[in-house]
């Protein structure tokens, strides 16, 4: 995902900010990673440059 | 065959989309798919993301150069769109029909062939711009999809039409109220 994606993204449980952490990256975009809710504390995975935001029950 | 191959209702939805997208508009498709629509579409607009709920569907699309997230519906997307883009699972399927997986998943609409477009309308309204347009994909079997569009505050109207055996495809032009 590029990182502007970064900005329309939510938590899906609580609609809060979500913080980004990289593993992958080229000049594009981001390839892994995952993006983190602190208030639900729950991970959302960016696996080959999509980010999965589906509860953890759903995935 | 893990994704819905583009169909009557994906080539209907491509038709009506080409007349109403215009260059200014931010675009979301729901349940993007093999990324049919959204492929042959985003280049005409400012701006375009699309979800889907199925692994293999993200992939598919991703791969056509489209901004994908995987998700249910709209959920954990935060930005006002001017065009919103959705092609449900339409049909009541029997006992027998349901077989399991993704592909199920891309098909099966509960009850009337309605539950997951009636999610939908309650729940894009948290994405649709005040003057937003949805252009949303249903067949004349959804026979109460009509009432709950103007039970649920919006407005439509029939931007398109095709007729198949069994039933006539409609895609709606759907607003605000």
């Amino acid at each position: 995902m590029k990182r502007s994606l970064l900005d329309i993204l939510a938590c899906p449980v609580c609609k809060g900010d979500l913080e980004l952490v990289v593993y992958e990256e080229n000049e594009e975009e981001i390839l892994e990673g995952k993006l983190i809710c602190k208030r639900c504390n729950i991970d959302y995975p960016i696996e080959e440059g999509i980010p999965n935001m589906l509860p953890p029950e759903l995935r | 065959m893990e994704v819905y191959p583009p169909s009557e209702d994906s080539e209907l939805l491509l038709e009506v989309a080409m007349r109403e997208i215009s260059l200014d508009d931010e675009v979301l498709e729901v349940g993007v798919g093999s990324g049919f629509v959204s492929e042959r579409i985003k280049g005409l607009c400012k701006f375009l993301v699309a979800t889907d709920i199925s692994p293999h569907a993200v992939k598919e699309s991703k791969s056509k150069g489209i901004d994908t997230v995987r998700t249910d519906l709209c959920r954990g997307i935060k930005k006002k769109f001017t065009l919103v883009l959705f092609n449900p699972p339409y049909l009541e399927l029997s006992e027998e029909e349901k077989k399991g997986g993704w592909l199920e998943k891309a098909v099966n609409g509960g009850k009337n062939g309605v539950e997951v477009m009636v999610r939908f309308l309650d729940e894009v309204k948290d994405v649709l711009a005040e003057s937003g347009r949805i252009l949303l994909v249903v067949s004349s079997l959804n026979k109460s999809i009509f009432e709950e569009i103007r039970r649920m505050g919006y407005t439509y109207s029939i931007a398109g039409r095709r007729k198949l055996f069994f039933e006539e495809l409609y895609v709606l032009r759907i607003q605000r109220r």
